[in-house]
Order: structure tokens, then sequence, then C-alpha cells
């Protein structure tokens, strides 16, 4: 039978359908094939855990272990600082990816570090560190309450704080808009190469089983595509109503949004830190802060310096930047999962790449030039500005 | 998630809390102090089904004991197992003393759930406690059914040919080769023996030991004897430390199945300390002192303690009565070895 009267004969699903099985049947042939022909794997077993969350609470240490390596790992005893410790949970090998919570029965003190040492079956020893013990939050409407008013305290205020620029920057001419706006882009960048670093290290902590540094950069890239198909989408309905919707409008959107992703991360950040104990407090460290996320404020309303949005819109725009924080205050507080956490901190990073890109064009002078000493030195002031106050809160 | 992600810019995050009402703050210290007593109470110790509790209550395993029957020995038989040979008289009038020891690999169980691949002497570690008197003639015969070289090498008094090490006399005995080691039993007291091919500190570790007692000319006083071999394993293979203490192979052992001595008895300790990759090892008895006979190879007790150090090799004897009925501890005074295995009961019982 030629392929022509196939073609003649069956309607296109049906050989989409033929060819998809045949695929499907060669590559299981394949596997099978490929399996018998790979010599065994020999040496000992890989063991590999992840302690994903440890949680505190009077007498008893609980981990959250996930198996990262390809073998099986059965926790046979665990010590505490060299001392055999009563346990439950995992009482069955775990499974490549597998979870499973242990309750170690040991009388940790506030403040103390702990070297936790898995023996495993094989007598392997996987060891997880607590730098301090803190007693873990309960998850709870009081957790939350309080996750919500930080998300305000760091996100929503300072950025809306922020925002009163704007009657200042109606009042200045277009080379001080240009150089704002680069200003703008250098903050970001210096938020983007934060969150990166960031978002790394935590992928380094959750052992790779779901990509490590992949996640990150998945974050990133996803969020990057997602934001550019909603900026083209914006684009194509002011294309229909030109009048409509102006350009300074849709960067001041975009530019809000993407520091909402960046500041999401920023939440999980402080979400995680309070459940680990870790916060430090000061109250210099409550004025930098806030001095350095207002920065963020400037960035969403420099784009609409020769417009006048009302009242209710800035509003929006800064709660859609700063909201998000409450969020990933919440989720890092009770969820404290560092995998999730690094692609969150990847998404915030392509968020803001992505942003930069949209802000590239309004930085070129009438002459079409994109780094002219204006926007060069608004970039560098946009770094600087970033690291400085930066420098205030890194405790 | 470690302090050392504590990103440049996050790690402020924290400033926020200062600015929040006192009621929505929990301080953890004062939850910790409000919270359920459990920690202080015995009885309520989540998930703890060892014989002494766990948590505040001390180290323990989880699981109950290992599975001595698959190990094919048990530390409570190894206490008063003295394999005195098969014996013989020789023309000039001497006991011969005769022994087959095998090297065998055998993968044991060193905690509930953890094996190890170990190297044994008649496949228990420690070896068997082999028992002579001062003079007897010994023949040892070593037969080696290790996928390893192996070797004897005795403590003692004898000539270089017996000393079972590499290149000197017989040296290495090859997987499935045997040798007869044949010396005179000299000085009395209480000695190791172990194989002594390299890497001499994993032969070692991996189980070949065992000790040997020569007893005087004149039986020292009767007495309830015991054998103790405090040893450990370094499960993960790096030398660096051990994970697992114990005295006479079993971490734990002892505190499950307290020793029983009797009121008033005598007690006689046949102390040796066989650890490797650690310098010193020692023994703390609780509720009592005991006289201590450096290498036993002295009747008259050099010191009356409660607490001996031994350094790697080293082994004395320990003797004392209990006067009072109860159960006391005995352990490694490295408080480190004991948390980690090295700790036992001594039930004295009418
Ligand atoms: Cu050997």
């Amino acid at each position: 039978m030629s392929t022509a009267g196939l073609r003649g004969r069956m309607p296109v699903t049906a050989v989409a359908i033929v060819v998809v099985v045949l695929v499907a049947l060669g590559l299981a042939a394949l596997a099978l094939l490929g399996n018998r022909s790979l010599p065994e794997r020999t040496g000992p077993p890989v063991e590999e855990l992840a302690v994903e969350r440890v949680t505190l609470s009077p007498g008893i240490i609980e981990l959250t272990l996930r198996n990262t390596g390809p073998d099986p790992v059965q926790v046979a005893q665990i010590a505490v600082n060299d001392a055999y410790a009563g346990f439950t949970g995992a009482e069955q090998p775990l499974g490549r990816l597998g979870k499973e919570i242990v309750r170690i029965d040991y009388p940790w003190a506030e403040g103390q570090p702990y070297t936790l040492a898995m023996l495993t079956s094989t007598g392997a020893v996987i060891e997880h560190e607590i730098p301090a013990a803190v007693e873990s939050p309960k998850a709870g409407k009081n957790l939350l309450g309080l996750m919500a008013l930080l998300g305000t305290y760091v996100g929503v205020i300072p950025v809306v704080l922020g925002m009163i620029f704007l009657p200042v920057l109606r009042r200045v001419r277009l080379r001080v808009i240009r150089g704002l706006m680069a200003l703008t882009v250098g903050l970001l960048a210096f938020l983007a190469i934060d969150a990166a670093i960031e978002g790394l290290e935590l992928a380094a902590v959750s052992g790779g089983a779901f990509g490590g540094p992949l996640l990150v950069i998945l974050g990133a890239g996803l969020a990057f595509l997602a934001l550019t198909a909603v900026d083209r989408y914006l684009k194509s309905r002011e294309s229909r109503h030109p009048l409509a919707e102006p350009d300074g409008g849709r960067l001041a959107l975009m530019i809000a949004i993407g520091i909402g992703l960046h500041n999401l991360g920023e939440g999980l950040a402080i979400g995680s830190a309070y459940a680990v104990g870790e916060l430090a407090l000061g109250a210099a460290l409550v004025v930098g802060f806030a001095l350095h996320n207002t920065t963020e404020g400037l960035a969403i309303v420099a784009p609409l310096a020769s417009r006048s949005p009302s009242l209710v819109r800035l509003l929006g725009l800064g709660l859609l930047a700063g909201g998000p924080a409450i969020a990933g205050a919440a989720i890092g507080a009770s969820v404290n999962d560092a995998a999730l956490a690094s692609a969150l901190f990847g998404v915030g990073v392509g968020a803001i790449a992505q942003v930069i890109v949209q802000l590239a064009p309004s930085l070129r002078s009438a002459t079409g030039k994109l780094l002219d000493p204006t926007v060069a030195g608004g970039v560098a002031a946009g770094l600087l500005v970033m690291y400085a106050t930066g420098l205030l809160v890194a405790a | 998630m470690g302090a050392s992600r504590r990103g440049f810019l996050l790690g402020g995050a924290g400033v926020a809390l200062g600015a929040i009402p006192g009621a929505a703050y929990a301080d953890p210290a004062q939850q910790n102090r409000q919270a359920d007593p459990a920690p202080n109470h015995p009885g309520t110790a989540h998930g703890n089904h060892g014989a002494h509790g766990g948590g505040v209550n001390g180290p323990t395993f989880r699981g109950g004991p290992v599975d001595h029957a698959a190990n094919g020995f048990n530390p409570t038989e190894i206490l008063r197992s003295f394999d005195y040979g098969k014996t013989s008289e020789l023309p000039d009038g001497r006991t011969l003393r005769e022994w087959e020891i095998y090297a065998i690999d055998r993968e044991i169980e060193v905690a509930p759930g953890v094996r190890f691949p170990a190297w044994t002497f008649n496949g228990s570690v420690p070896g068997p406690t082999l028992r002579c008197r001062a003079g007897d003639r010994l023949r040892i015969k070593f037969v080696n059914g290790s996928e390893h070289p192996h070797t004897m090498h005795f403590h003692g008094i004898h000539p270089a040919e017996m000393d079972g090490v590499p290149g000197i006399g017989r040296g290495v005995i090859e997987p499935g080769g045997e040798f007869v080691y044949e010396f005179d039993a000299e000085p009395f007291g209480i000695h190791l023996y172990h194989c002594h091919v390299g890497p001499l500190a994993e032969h070692i570790a991996r189980g070949l030991y065992g000790t040997f007692v020569i007893d005087p000319p004149q039986d020292r006083p009767k007495a309830d004897e015991l054998v103790m071999v405090m040893n450990g394993y370094n499960t993960n293979f790096d030398a660096q430390g051990n994970q697992l203490y114990a005295v006479n192979g079993i971490p734990f052992h002892y505190l499950h199945e307290p020793v029983r001595v009797r009121r008033g008895e005598l007690v006689r300790i046949y102390l040796a300390n066989i650890l490797e990759y650690d310098p010193i090892n020692s023994f703390h008895l609780h509720g009592n002192f005991f006289d201590y006979f450096p290498t036993g190879t002295r009747l008259e007790s050099s010191e009356y303690t409660d607490t001996v150090v031994q350094a790697q090799g080293q082994r004395g004897i320990c003797e004392l009565r209990f006067p009072h009925l109860g159960k006391y501890m005995f352990h490694a005074h490295k408080s480190e070895f004991a948390d980690l295995g090295w700790m036992g009961f001594f039930e004295v019982i009418e």
C-alpha cells in the first residue's frame, strides 16, 4: 500500500494515533533492551538525604527528610550532638524522592547549635546542622496575621511611600525622567542579581533532587515568558484603542508586576527566616529596610511622570507591587520548602529581567543613543543606591 | 534553611518585627517555658520503646536489641566464656593447648538496622577469649577463611617468627592459607591478639581482635570472672573516629541485658581497650570502687578507683565486690563514647 493510498483513506487523527503508538512501542522496546544490555551498577548504594524542614517543639526535633539520591535509604539510628536518641518515623526505606518525617526525642535547648547524624542501614552517616535551635512557630491564624503584618510593613507601605515622588517627577524635564528611568533599571538589575544569588544558595540547600540551580533558571524563564505574553496582550489592546492606554501606564503596570514577583521572593525569605528563628531585630534595620524598598515605589511611578493617574490606580499599583510580600511571608513561614522557595526566587529574577527589557526602549535619547551619560549615570546610581541601602539592612 | 542563606538584602527582613505589637509576636522562649513539661517526664517521652527511655533519660537506639542469632554471638555469652583449648600433656610434663581459629568475613548487625561488613576471628567481635596458664605450650592453628590476607599477632613474649607480622616468619597468611603459631604462655596477665596486616587500623577496626588470659602459676582468688573488650565501629570507613562504641561488640547491649552479679561475691573483670581511631578509652563504675591491676602482670593492685583510662591496646584487671543490691551503671567516662553506645548496667542480686 502506497503512502498516497494511506493518505487517501485515513483521516489525519488516525495517522497521528498510529504514529504515536509506533513511537511509544519503539521507546518501550528500547528501554527494555537498553535495560538488559546495561551492566549492573557496582559499588555501594548512593545514599542521600536532604533535610527539607526542621520543626522544634519542647523535647522534640522533627525532621522532614527527602531521599535525593538514586537508591533507597533506610535511616537506622539518629544521633543528636553525638548521642543516640529515640525516634519514630521512617520505619521503611525511603525510595527515590520519597519524603518522611522523623520525630526525635531530644531535650534541645534554646539558642544552641545541634548536629544531627543519621546512621543508615549501611553505616553511612548523613549530617544536618541546626545553627541555633528556636521553637518553631505553629502555623495558624496568629502566624498568618503576623506574616500579613510583616508583608505589609516591608512590602506595601514602603512601595506606596516611594510613589509619593510622583508630583516631583511631574515638574522635572524629560532628561531627568530618562535619568530616573535609568536609575530604575539600575535598581531592578541589582534586585535581580541579589534574588538570583539567594535563589541559587537556597537551591543548594534543597539537595538538588528537584533540579537545584535549574529550578531558579526554570522559574526565571517561565516568569519572563509569562510576563512577555502579558505585555504583548496589553500592547495588542492598545493598538486597537490607541488613545485608551498610554504607554507609560503599561510600563508602570509591568514594573509593578515585576517588583511584585520580586517581593514574593522577599516575603518568602522573611517567612522562612522567621520559621527557623533567624530574624534579627533592631530599629536601625527597620529604617534601612524601609528606605530600601521605598526606591521600588519610585521605580513604579517614574514612567507615569507625564500622566495623571487616579489615586485608586496608584494604590492598586502599590498593592500589586508590595502585596505579594504578604503571600510570600505566609508561604515561607508555613511551608519552608527550600526547593519551592528557590523556584520562586527564580520567578522574581525572570520578572525583573522582563521589566528591564520593557524599560530599555524608554532610555533611548532623542537621537536613539542608549548609554549616554545621563542613562549610564542613572543605572550606576541605581546600582549604588541599592548597594548602599542594602548595607543598611544586612544584619 | 540555615544562616548561610541569608541574603545581602533579605537578611534585614527581621527589622519588621521591631514594629510588631507584642501580642502578635510570640516569644519562643516564653512558649518554651509555658509549654508541656514532657521533657522532664520520663514516661511522656514520645516514641520511645528503649529500655531506658531516651531523651533526657539518656541515649538509646530505636528498635530494641540486635539480632544476636543472625550475628552468631551474644555479648552476654562472650562475657563469661573462656576457651581453654584442647589440652594434652607434653613429654616434659607441661600442658599443650591447641586451638583452631578461623578468619571469617561476616556482615553483622552492630546496632538495630545497621549492617557492618566485619572481619572476625571465629565469627564474633571480639573473637574468643583464649585462656591458659603461664608456662603452657600454646599451638594456635590459624585458617584464613576470609577474602583478605590476615595474620594473628599475639602480645606476650615469643620468638620473632611467631609474631604474626608481614615479612617475618611465615608473614601474611593469604586467603585459604593456614599457619600454626606456637609459643609458650608468658607473662601472666591479660593480653590481646589481633590481625597485623596493613592497613593495620582497618584490619583491627573491622573486628579482628580478641583477648587471651594467661593465669599466674598459682590461681588468683576464686571470683565471678568477666571479659570486657572495649571496641567501636567506624561504620562509614572514613577513619575519623567511630559512629558506634561498645563493650563486647554490641553498643548498649548491657543496658538491655544488665550484667548480673551477686552481692558480696568477688567480681574480676578482664578489661581491654581495642578501640581504633580514638586514642583513649575509659571504664567508669557507678556506686563502687575497684582494685586495678595494670596488664594483670603483678598480683598487687596498683590503684583503688572507680575510673581507669586505657590507651589503644592497654588492658588490666579490675576486682571488686558489690555491697548493695540494685542496678549500677558502667560506661566510658569519655561521655561521648557512652552516648554513642559504650554504656551498660550491673545488676546486683542476692
Ligand atoms: Cu587482617
